[in-house]
């Protein structure tokens, strides 16, 4: 078990080192190199200079490549190009609504899709299930920022019950804080609810098929225990792996839901700093994205260990 | 077949009275022999027969015929201007093609902020879509597809080498991936938009394709194959990508929606194509703003783009069942 955790954590480990690598020699992949594109063509040789002194480029690549390493290790990420803030002060101020929304959308699509792929893979072929596999068709096929849009014009537009504009931290307090976030969170969750519910009604369908429901049955097993204890529990492994593959779904749809809504975070951030050529900031935003997959992947991996005890003692990947 | 010796061929009470494989009328069945059908008309067939495949199917058949023939289709031009903001089934009163004389022009879908006629702006829209869809296609389909072969055929390094960088590329959403590879390449457009995205879905194909081989590798027409001296890469491509088509064309059907959902993503972020290009998911950002007066401009783009998304998720659905039906029937008898 500890083996096989800490198996995890190197593979973790080695990903976000590959990451890292990657993003630093994608920088310097740019054409006319960073610089150039930062200042443009007409910047003084002077201002060039020291552009390259303050980003450390006028070193040696693999001088550069270690401090690139430092600074990670040490969370230390220079300054913002355009504005005067450093790196971290601005990525910190942004991931936090970002990340807000991705939790709202996790909760609300769990929330919606399992008890709904429960119901439509018991009641097979009943209105129920037709409803269900409709609704999750729709939302798989829309765009987190087009149910966001909905979500505005219905609830801020038509009706004005729940603001469509700006963030509230929750030091605020929490309502406000919900309401600020509950309609980009819904946006998120629903296309994420959607493929999660279709993978929960196939598994358990397809779990409800094995011999050992029939032996249940025979048994005389509570059809309570007989649905959560023999089935859901064992539908739920797939439903993990893929809740936690499409976290990337959740946090694609947070960075372009929070632009219709107007929230400063992690997209609105990326977006500006790519047309700013900011790249100092750019590259701290991809890196961060990448890593709370990596890592949310791991958590998952181990949740697995939780869940399903034949791969506790197991040590390696099915 | 089972059904030849059903219950009562030829024992209890009136034994002697059938001949050997008779059997009374009431225990008679029809004999069930399959019609041999090729590919072709089972998949027609279990196309036909979902309803919800077939809506799919029919739906994009009329998207890519309209991407197809847009300049005859839209009503308008992309670039003509009538009426600001007119509502869906508005008609813009005006003098509009410069002949002295007023016009009454029909907007079906309304206009938008500078006077476009949505619909037509939405046809043309269908072409970049398709455009870009196809395209990512073939670049994921055939870089995949290639490193999937050589994956599952050799096995080794060069699979942990391709299974190392499908992880790697786990951490990178398309859409961040798209941000990265536009930064690098420094520009907006058609081209890049499609490089970024067509990169993205590489590991999805070259996953299945790897699976697909590895079971092939074991069937024994790849020994015979390998027994009359058929070089690697004559099996390769000969004997193994024929019989891995079938996911490969679910996969493919299954992507394009993805890559409208990525292309639309990218645009809707302004990072995608140029902001001339009227794509859905620009069209739709270009609509935000006006959400409060002139809701139509972003919910139309919006609703085409499901539409379409929606009809191929069916359609590749309905495919992946007749494909599948079509192997299943081997065990149920």
């Amino acid at each position: 078990m500890r083996r096989y955790i800490a198996k995890r954590v190197a593979h973790a480990l080695f990903i976000m080192w590959l990451v890292a690598t990657t993003v630093f020699f994608g920088l310097r992949a740019i054409p006319g190199g960073p610089v150039r594109t930062m200042l443009g063509q007409e910047a003084t040789p002077e201002a060039r200079q020291a552009l390259r002194e303050q980003l450390g480029l006028n070193q040696p690549w693999y001088v550069q490549y270690a401090d690139w390493m430092v600074d990670l290790v040490t969370l230390d990420f220079g300054q913002s190009i355009t504005t005067s803030e450093t790196v971290s002060a601005a990525v910190g101020a942004a991931a936090p609504r970002t990340f807000s929304i991705a939790i709202v959308a996790v909760v609300v699509g769990l929330s919606v899709a399992i008890p709904a792929g429960v119901l439509s893979a018991t009641r097979k072929r009943e209105p129920v299930d037709y409803v269900a596999t409709v609704g999750a068709f729709l939302g798989l096929s829309m765009p987190a920022f087009f149910v966001g849009i909905l979500l505005a014009l219905i609830f801020g537009v038509w009706f004005n019950v729940l603001p469509v504009f700006g963030y509230t931290p929750i030091s605020e307090g929490f309502v406000p804080w919900l309401e600020s976030i509950i309609l980009p969170g819904i946006a998120v969750g629903l296309p994420y609810g959607a493929v999660v519910m279709r993978m929960m009604r196939s598994s358990l369908l397809e779990v409800l098929d094995e011999q050992y429901m029939k032996t249940a049955l025979a048994k005389g097993v509570h059809p309570r225990v007989r649905l959560f204890k023999h089935a859901i529990q064992n539908a739920l492994i797939p439903v993990v792996t893929v809740a936690g593959i499409q976290l990337a779904l959740v946090l694609v749809g947070s960075v372009t839901v929070e632009i219709v809504f107007g929230i400063q975070g992690l997209g609105r951030l990326l977006v500006d700093s790519m047309l700013d050529r900011n790249y100092p900031v750019t590259q701290i935003v991809i890196l961060l994205v990448a890593a709370v997959l990596v890592f949310t992947n791991l958590a998952v991996d181990l949740a697995y260990t939780a869940i399903d005890p034949r791969i506790r003692y197991g040590g390696d990947e099915a | 077949m089972s059904s030849e010796t059903g219950p009562g061929s030829g024992f209890g009470e009136r034994r002697g009275e059938f001949g050997p494989g008779e059997m009374p009328e009431k225990y008679r069945q029809p004999e069930a022999t399959e019609e041999y059908q090729s590919l072709g008309q089972r998949l027609v067939e279990g196309i036909v027969n979902d309803k919800l495949a077939l809506f799919g199917a029919v739906v994009v058949v009329l998207f890519v015929l309209t991407a197809a023939f847009a300049p005859f289709i839209a009503p308008h031009g992309q670039e003509e201007r009538f009426g600001f903001m007119k509502e869906p089934g508005e008609n813009s009163v005006g003098d509009f093609d410069g002949d002295g004389q007023t016009e009454t022009v029909f907007h079906p879908l309304g206009t938008d902020s500078f006077g476009h006629d949505i619909l037509s702006r939405l046809i043309f829209g269908a072409r970049v879509s398709l455009l870009v869809a196809l395209a990512t296609l073939a670049i994921s389909l055939t870089i995949g597809t290639g490193i999937g072969i050589l994956a599952g055929y050799y096995g080794g390094v060069v699979d942990s080498l391709l299974m190392r960088y499908v992880d790697f590329q786990w951490a990178f959403p398309e859409l961040i991936l798209g941000v990265g590879i536009i930064a690098i390449s420094g520009g907006l457009g058609v081209t890049n938009v499609v490089i970024a995205i067509g990169i993205a879905y590489i590991d999805d194909f070259a996953r299945l394709i790897r699976g697909e081989i590895l079971s092939i590798r074991e069937e024994e027409y790849i020994t015979a194959a390998r027994a009359i001296g058929m070089g690697d890469a004559r099996i390769m491509v000969r004997e193994m990508l024929p019989n891995a088509v079938a996911p490969i064309i679910v996969q493919a059907t299954l992507m394009i929606p993805l890559a409208i959902l990525a292309e639309a993503g990218l645009s809707f972020l302004g990072l995608g194509v140029k902001p001339t290009t009227p794509t859905w998911g620009l069209l739709l950002s270009q609509g935000r703003d006006f959400i409060s007066q002139a809701w139509w401009i972003s919910v139309m783009p919006g609703l085409a783009i499901m539409v379409v998304v929606l009809a191929f998720n069916m359609f590749g659905d309905g495919l992946r069942d007749a494909f599948d039906i079509s192997e299943g029937e081997v065990d149920e008898r």
